[in-house]
């Protein structure tokens, strides 16, 4: 398989009053043509700005350095024009929220054909007819009185499966997926990730699942990256991770997994402690001050990205042994 | 049935609403100083004079003067003038100066303002925002009938580019008709502008963080159709809804421009109406306007309403 997306020391930080805030902290990442990756990591870790800096949909207020190559042309040294031909037919993007991602007042045919006819030339009639199909292949049901609809007059999961169609109408090479279930209810998760998942695979597409759910990584990619504090601290083939997790981090975070048997929201054990402040940078690992495993070494040094011989990485001094 | 039940009380809403405005007026014109008698007829006899209060129901108290008033409207003829004839004429003849001085106004202004208050929230903090909002701010703090004045002087009379005052039938010359607007329309303008802008911009600048524009966006269609498809009509209820609301504002400035540049309308002739004290045509002008400040008033809601599916669903 041939690269896709390939990210070097790509750093992303935003200037605020407090000073810069690091959001993502030189990541290198390889995503193949075909592969379904996850990135898992708490809130607040950079998976949002990862994915959309990646696209380069940041605000002015963000500095990006580093490089991000997309089929082997360096993203960063686009134009905004040229940058913006990669949009929507190379690259897409599902937001996390279905209330807030769809515009209120424009009905929902002419935000689904929009990009037919103006990225892809199509007539009127076409988009029209290729809109029907794609509604049909999300399951909407009566997908020609679903085109006259207003988003206000939709539920969440089907405006997710509209936001799902708009992304995949242009056919994108690489769709991004940040947090595509929360906002969902956990039976409608369920289907809207298996379509997903279908989705890739009958379009050979690459898809990043951007999620803070372990569980929902488990089912649904080849790959997972684990990010902490604006760096990947594990990834792994999804297998060999949950086999063999490395980083007590991930650790940490599958047992905060929310549980059916559990009345929803409550985790089972949530991590103690927080990130630390996107605004500093401390010496030492940055888990440090919440890892059970914690030395003084930790505390002094910051540990490398270490690759074990099967491919799998982490970036910990002390990783976990032995199957659980 | 239900419909039904919204119209009536909303018809009877408006009733009330030009009942209170003119009955209103009705004892303002009263609080005018000097004696009308005298003023009508300046060498009447203390029985004429008694006679001419009499016609103007100055005798009566305000209820019933009101009501005087009232049964000329109600008898089709909107107030008779003391001098003799009706006011209907004159309102008819007045009526179109004053509404195509304001119509063009707003039309104006919303042209200027939407690009503006667009590509000022879109380039938030550049240079072209601050010197756009800096020249408005400063211009809108004239008043209005000073830029008029200097529009008139300068550019009409010195200039020579439009013609300084006067106004021309539409019917009868379109091209003079619109050079001598230009200048009237403009000084009623600069306001709104200004306002307009400001709204729009903020408005615009907390849509452009919306999710849905960041999936516009990453649609990859131009900036240009994500402000104008995507951004400017949820952005623009609040605008709408000013844009009816500065409509007193902008009737008021009308009759006083119409005064500056000549202009044959309502505000000249309640102007004239104030100065011999024509209490009954004063209030019938009053009603008039209040009538057309109504109409757009609900005209815009219906505008608000079509262009943004939300409004709707609330009254549900
Ligand atoms: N526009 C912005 N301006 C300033 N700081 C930002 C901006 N966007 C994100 N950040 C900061 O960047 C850091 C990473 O945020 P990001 O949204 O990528 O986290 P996340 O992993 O996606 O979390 P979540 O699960 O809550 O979506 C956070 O500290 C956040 O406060
Ligand atoms: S390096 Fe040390 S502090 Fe960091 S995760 Fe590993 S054990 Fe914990
Ligand atoms: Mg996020």
């Amino acid at each position: 398989m041939t690269d896709l997306l390939k990210l070097e020391d790509f750093r992303v930080s935003f200037s605020t009053p407090r000073g810069d805030l690091h959001a993502v902290r030189s990541v290198d990442l390889t995503i193949l043509k075909g592969e379904s990756v996850g990135i898992v990591g708490e809130s607040g870790s950079g998976k949002t700005v990862l994915s959309r800096a990646t696209m380069g949909l940041m605000p002015s207020t963000a500095t990006q350095t580093g490089s991000a190559f997309f089929n082997g042309t360096d993203l960063s040294t686009l134009s905004r024009d040229d940058l913006r031909s990669h949009w929507g037919t190379g690259m897409a993007m599902i937001f996390q929220d279905p209330l807030t991602s769809l515009n209120p007042v424009r009905r929902i045919g002419s935000q689904l054909t929009e990009g037919l006819t103006v990225r892809l030339g199509m007539g009127r009639e076409q988009a029209r007819s290729r809109a029907v199909e794609l509604l049909d292949r999300v399951r909407i049901p009566d997908p020609l009185v679903t085109m006259k609809k207003y988003p206000g007059e939709l539920s969440g999961g089907m405006r997710q499966r509209i936001v799902i169609a708009i992304a995949i109408a242009c056919t994108p090479e690489l769709l991004f997926a940040d947090e595509p279930t929360t906002a969902l209810d956990v039976t409608v998760q369920a289907q809207v990730l298996e379509l997903l998942t279908e989705l890739r695979a009958e379009r050979n597409m690459t898809m990043v699942l951007v999620t803070h759910d372990l569980g929902v990584v488990a089912g649904h990619t080849d790959r997972v990256v684990v990010m902490y504090a604006g760096q990947i601290v594990e990834t792994a083939p999804t297998k060999d991770l949950f086999r063999n997790m490395k980083m007590p981090y991930t650790e940490a975070l599958l047992k905060s997994i929310p549980r059916l048997d559990q009345p929803s929201g409550q985790r089972l054990q949530v991590i103690s402690g927080r990130l630390p402040d996107p605004t500093k940078t401390e010496p030492g690992c940055a888990f440090a001050p919440r890892c059970t495993y914690a030395t003084d070494k930790c505390r002094a040094e910051a540990p490398p990205l270490t690759t074990a011989p099967n491919g799998h990485q982490y970036r910990c001094f002390f990783p976990i042994t032995g199957a659980n | 049935m239900k419909k039904l039940i919204n119209i009536l009380t909303r018809l009877s809403r408006v009733a009330l609403i030009l009942m209170g405005a003119t009955f209103l007026v009705s004892i303002l014109v009263r609080q005018l100083p000097g004696d009308v008698a005298l003023l009508i007829n300046p060498v009447a006899s203390a029985a004429e004079r008694d006679a001419i209060r009499h016609e103007l129901g100055l005798d009566r108290n305000y209820f019933s003067a009101y009501l005087m008033w009232l049964s000329q409207i109600l008898r089709g003829d909107f107030g008779i003038f003391i001098f003799g004839g009706k006011v209907f004429p004159v309102i008819k003849s007045a009526i179109p100066a004053t509404l195509q001085l304001i119509f063009y106004t707003q039309i104006l202004a919303l042209v200027i303002a939407i690009p503006l208050g667009v590509l000022s929230a879109f380039k938030q903090g550049t240079r072209f925002d601050k010197l756009t909002s800096t020249s408005l701010f400063s211009l809108a703090s004239f008043p209005n009938f000073g830029i008029g004045l200097i529009l008139a002087v300068v550019v009409g009379a010195n200039l020579g580019i439009v013609p300084p005052s006067g106004y021309i039938r539409i019917t009868e010359d379109l091209s003079q008709h619109f050079k001598l607007m230009l200048l009237p329309v403009l000084t009623l303008a600069v306001g709104p502008i200004a306002t307009y802008t400001r709204l729009l911009r903020a408005e615009v600048i907390a849509t452009l963080r919306e999710d849905y524009v960041l999936l516009a966006k990453s649609k990859g269609i131009s900036d240009k159709r994500i402000l104008f498809r995507h951004v400017l009509r949820p952005s623009s209820t609040t605008l709408m809804t000013s844009a009816a609301l500065s409509m007193g504002n902008l009737i008021g400035g009308a009759l006083i421009i119409e005064i500056i540049f000549v202009i044959p309308g309502l505000g000249t002739q309640l102007a004239k109406a104030i100065g011999t004290r024509e209490f009954f045509a004063i209030q019938s002008y009053v009603a008039i306007i209040a009538v057309f400040f109504l109409i757009f008033n609900s005209v815009v809601d219906s505008l608000i309403n079509a262009v943004d599916p939300r409004t709707r669903n609330r009254r549900a």
